[in-house]
């Protein structure tokens, strides 16, 4: 997808070149998922296939509400249901969680694509994925601490949320959080999001949640999709949400400034041969080397070698 | 004095050794055409800047569905490979003495090393070190190989496949530069791998003790 005007581009995969910076003055946009106020109804799974144009397959019912069980190429957003009795309280707590990309500041998708363009960041923060620059390697699966990217086997690219990159351009919100019956999911600039979630925290906090608080995770950066969660202690039990999420250890070595010196190392092994031919010359044989040798397979043919060529 | 002086008899004999039947050569260049295209079209997602180099496959979708089939290709081919050749290159102790004389050699002074068998220890390194790697990179090619094997096995495991099959790349290019080097510095060795043959003086300069068993006949020709 070309880049729109309100779209700037700020990081672009697999490229060394400098962004445009001077017209850098976009806001920074977030939605902001209020857990503790999601019914489950799933209308905003429905309302992201509707707006682009996906068709999930027909599953199978296993006994839970999660439909699909995962992410897929084609289902961008999840909910995801978890059953937990709280040790605390006793109560029994029936959380929902709206999973799909969070739209990292510091996207581990976007630091493992091998792939030119193949995604972007937004000055607003959106994260990207052109799949027109796709190679369908799936090194963006690997870099994602969430777990997210989806390569579809039909048409191997890489498929995710685009947090309504389309629709945000013009002034318009995501999808699901206009169809959301409950305003579980809001949108608007990241500062306004983390008023919002402010309030919410207070409240839920004066109602016994103690642990309430906005989940912005700092390890990748900041998110441009945040939680209020109603446990912020335990995120984990929200169908696995990562603690504290990081680009991998692994990732980063693999992606890190080591691939500069393995290609200098391979230039430098270039370079020295070529010198070291330049200063040793050619390793060559000598007449001396061949008349030696044709002795020796004269002896081994058992005849007597020529006088002429041992005098040399 | 700067003009140094060569007299050439008129006379010389020639004698050839055979080295390499046809079935060892064309088992040979299969592995090395096929490592050249794995060096190429994986180096392109390597690094950025060799980006470029998908053009050489079609693209870079292309490049990423042809490079696992060729390491495929190359698995199979070395393994032929290896059943030749490892015999050859088994260690003794004429290697470590080649190897503590590394600087007799690097300057070209062969005449202070001991008489070799059929491969001298830097191509015996070079062997088992890229025989290591070729499994190394088989093996955590695999398991990055999204198309056929992804959801396989755990996601950390992915990305230290996706770590090992890129160091193990490295080495491996390093390794072969080393090994191409060689072929272009000691002049007459590349017939041996395209015609058969080497001359008897190459085979008395570099590796006296095959020479000395050919003659004696019981060499066999592999
Ligand atoms: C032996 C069998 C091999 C297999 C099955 C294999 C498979 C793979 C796969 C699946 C990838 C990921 C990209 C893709 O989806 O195509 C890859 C990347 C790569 N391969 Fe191989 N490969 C093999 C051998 C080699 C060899 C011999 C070299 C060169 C010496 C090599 C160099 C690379 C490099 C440099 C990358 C990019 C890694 C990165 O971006 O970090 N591979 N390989
Ligand atoms: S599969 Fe992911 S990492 Fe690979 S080119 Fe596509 S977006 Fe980039
Ligand atoms: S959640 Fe994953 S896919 Fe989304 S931006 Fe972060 S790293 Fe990329």
């Amino acid at each position: 997808m070309a880049s729109y005007q309100s779209l700037d581009i700020k990081r672009r995969s697999a490229s060394t070149s400098t962004p445009p910076v001077v017209r850098s003055t976009a806001l920074e946009v977030a939605k902001l998922i209020d857990v503790s106020k999601c019914i489950g109804c799933k209308a905003c799974q429905a309302a992201c296939l509707e707006w682009n144009n996906l068709k999930e397959e027909i599953g199978v019912n296993t006994g839970v509400y999660d439909n699909p069980h995962d992410l897929t190429p084609n289902s961008w957003t999840l909910m995801r249901f978890t059953e937990w009795d709280n040790p605390d309280t006793g109560d029994f707590e029936w959380l929902i969680r709206k999973d799909g990309c969070m739209h990292c500041a510091d996207p581990g998708c976007l630091k493992a694509c091998p792939a030119p363009g193949a995604i972007v960041q937004y000055t607003n923060g959106i994260v990207d994925f052109v799949s027109e620059n796709c190679i369908g390697c799936a090194y963006c699966v690997k870099g994602c601490p969430f777990n997210i990217p989806r390569i579809s086997q039909v048409d191997r690219k890489a498929y995710k949320c685009t947090l309504c990159s389309d629709r945000v351009a013009v002034g318009q919100g995501p999808a699901c959080a206009k169809a959301c019956p409950t305003a579980a999911i809001m949108f608007g600039t990241k500062d306004d999001m983390k008023e919002q979630a402010d309030r919410r925290i207070t409240d839920l906090k004066s109602r016994g949640f103690s642990n309430a608080g906005l989940y912005d995770p700092q390890g990748v950066g900041g998110t441009h999709v945040m939680y209020v969660l109603h446990h912020l202690d335990k995120p984990e039990i929200y169908a696995g949400l990562p603690k504290d999420p990081q680009i991998s250890p692994l990732v980063s070595a693999w992606k890190g400034g080591a691939k500069l010196f393995a290609l200098g190392a391979i230039a430098f092994a270039a370079v020295g041969a070529f010198f070291h031919h330049t200063i040793v010359g050619p390793n060559k044989v000598s007449e001396t080397d061949e008349e030696n040798a044709a002795d020796l397979a004269e002896e081994g043919a058992q005849a007597a070698p020529t006088p002429e060529t041992r005098a040399l | 004095m700067a003009v140094e002086i060569e007299r050439r008899p008129l006379i010389v004999e020639r004698t050839e050794v055979h080295r390499y039947p046809a079935s060892a050569r064309v088992n040979h260049w299969i592995t090395a055409f096929s490592f050249i295209l794995l060096t190429l079209s994986g180096l392109a997602l390597f690094h950025p800047s060799l980006f470029f180099l998908t053009d050489l496959f079609g693209g870079g979708a292309n490049t990423r569905a042809f490079h696992p089939w060729i390491g495929v290709v190359l698995a199979l081919s070395f393994s032929v490979l290896f059943v030749r050749f490892w015999k050859h290159n088994l260690w003794n102790r004429d290697d470590t003495q080649w190897t503590k004389q590394i600087g007799d050699v690097v300057a070209g002074h062969e005449e202070k090393l001991p008489e070799l068998g059929k491969y001298n220890a830097g191509q015996k390194m070079v062997f088992w070190g890229t025989a290591l790697l070729i499994v190394v990179l088989f093996a955590s090619g695999l398991v990055i190989w999204d198309e056929y094997f992804h959801g396989l096995v755990s996601i950390g495991t992915n990305r230290l496949a996706a770590l090992v099959h890129s160091l193990a790349a490295i080495a491996a290019i390093l390794l072969i530069i080393v090994h191409i080097y060689a072929g272009i510095w000691v002049k007459g060795s590349v017939r041996g791998m395209t015609q058969g043959n080497v001359t008897g003086g190459w085979a008395w300069r570099h590796h006296r003790k095959w020479l000395r068993s050919e003659v004696k006949g019981d060499g066999d020709g592999h």
